[in-house]
């Protein structure tokens, strides 16, 4: 993958088919500390021990339809070769919690790309999940809680072309306001 | 920093036309394949692409969501396409530029852009 955001696309897929109601999505950049890690946390069905222990080696799926399982091993493969590490949580019937992390400056690094498209589809293409995501870079964050906006809109659907539009906008400036209203 | 106030406005202007919608049959539903192998062959600006068209037409009556994988790696990024009353298209190896003709020619006018499809591909 080329940007980290995809492998966030992609690894919150699984707690989609996992039948997730909840999903946090937490990156946190700190320059100082070399580090950018990735936290994604949901509340799906969790794993078996067995499938746990063994995720991280590329040929093992559950899936029927495709017997390697990719995403994972590539996150956690990419994670490591920066330097970083790579850390699973799962409890069948609670949930799974995931975080990679990459030294910040490592030259094979990918960069976050575009974390707000990223957002902006999995919220749109799965309006009954409640995204909870948060960035910060340094001193720097911000969040966005769909439960909170759904909160606010009442009966109106959070996919209805106003509020996507809204969202998109939302995300875009607040993620450049991050780094300073610099265009990543 | 943006903040979700404007989000009040919002919902009392789409109130409005919330019933309108509600009653809707003739639903479209654009379906994306966002497993691995279609993310890494570039359904993600696909899916965007789509999102952004839709919303520039303000076409109410379509919806965007995600699949997983579809069996057909080789021909990700994977689009499908259901209208009521018609049989399913499939687009395969979509490009962002592709969008707009679309949801121009298919989703608005009902007729499926042939040459993007799977029938021409396989
Ligand atoms: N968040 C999750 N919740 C439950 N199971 C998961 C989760 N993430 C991964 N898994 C399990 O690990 C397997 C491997 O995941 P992955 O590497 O992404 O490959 P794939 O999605 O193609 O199967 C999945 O098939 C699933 O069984
Ligand atoms: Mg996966």
């Amino acid at each position: 993958m080329k940007e980290i955001s995809l492998h966030i696309l992609d690894l919150v897929q699984n707690s989609i088919r996992a039948e997730a109601t909840r999903i946090g999505v937490y990156i946190s950049e700190d320059t100082l500390k070399d580090t950018l890690s990735v936290t994604i946390e949901d509340n799906g069905c969790g794993m078996t021990p067995e499938v746990a222990h063994t995720v991280q080696n590329p040929f093992v799926t559950s899936r029927t339809t495709r017997r390697v399982g990719l995403g994972v091993p590539l996150f956690a493969a990419g994670c490591e070769h920066c330097d970083g590490s790579f850390n699973l949580n799962s409890e069948q019937g609670k949930g799974t919690t995931l975080t990679g992390s990459y030294r910040h400056s490592h030259i094979d690094r990918p960069p976050l790309g575009d974390i707000a498209d990223t957002m902006l589809i999995l919220i749109g293409g799965n309006p009954a999940i409640r995204f909870c995501y948060r960035h910060s870079v340094n001193a720097q964050e911000y969040e966005l809680d769909t439960g909170q906006v759904q909160q606010l809109l009442g009966e109106v659907p959070l996919d209805s072309p106003e509020v996507i539009a809204f969202l998109q906008d939302f995300l875009k400036n607040n993620e450049s306001e991050l780094y300073g209203g610099i265009e990543q | 920093m943006k903040t979700l106030q404007e989000l009040d406005a919002i919902r009392q202007k789409t109130l409005n036309e919330l019933n309108l919608r509600k009653n809707n049959e003739d639903n479209v539903r654009v379906v994306v394949g966002l497993a691995t192998c279609g993310i890494a062959a570039g359904a993600r600006p696909v899916m965007t692409a789509f999102v952004e068209e839709i919303n520039k037409r303000s076409l109410n009556n379509v919806t965007v969501s995600q699949t997983g994988c579809i069996g057909l790696c080789r021909l990700e990024p994977i689009v499908e396409v259901f209208t009521p009353g018609a049989e399913k298209v499939t687009y395969c190896k979509v490009k962002p530029e592709q969008v707009a003709r679309i949801v121009s020619e298919h989703i608005v006018n009902g007729n499926p852009v042939v040459e993007y499809s799977i029938g021409s591909y396989e």
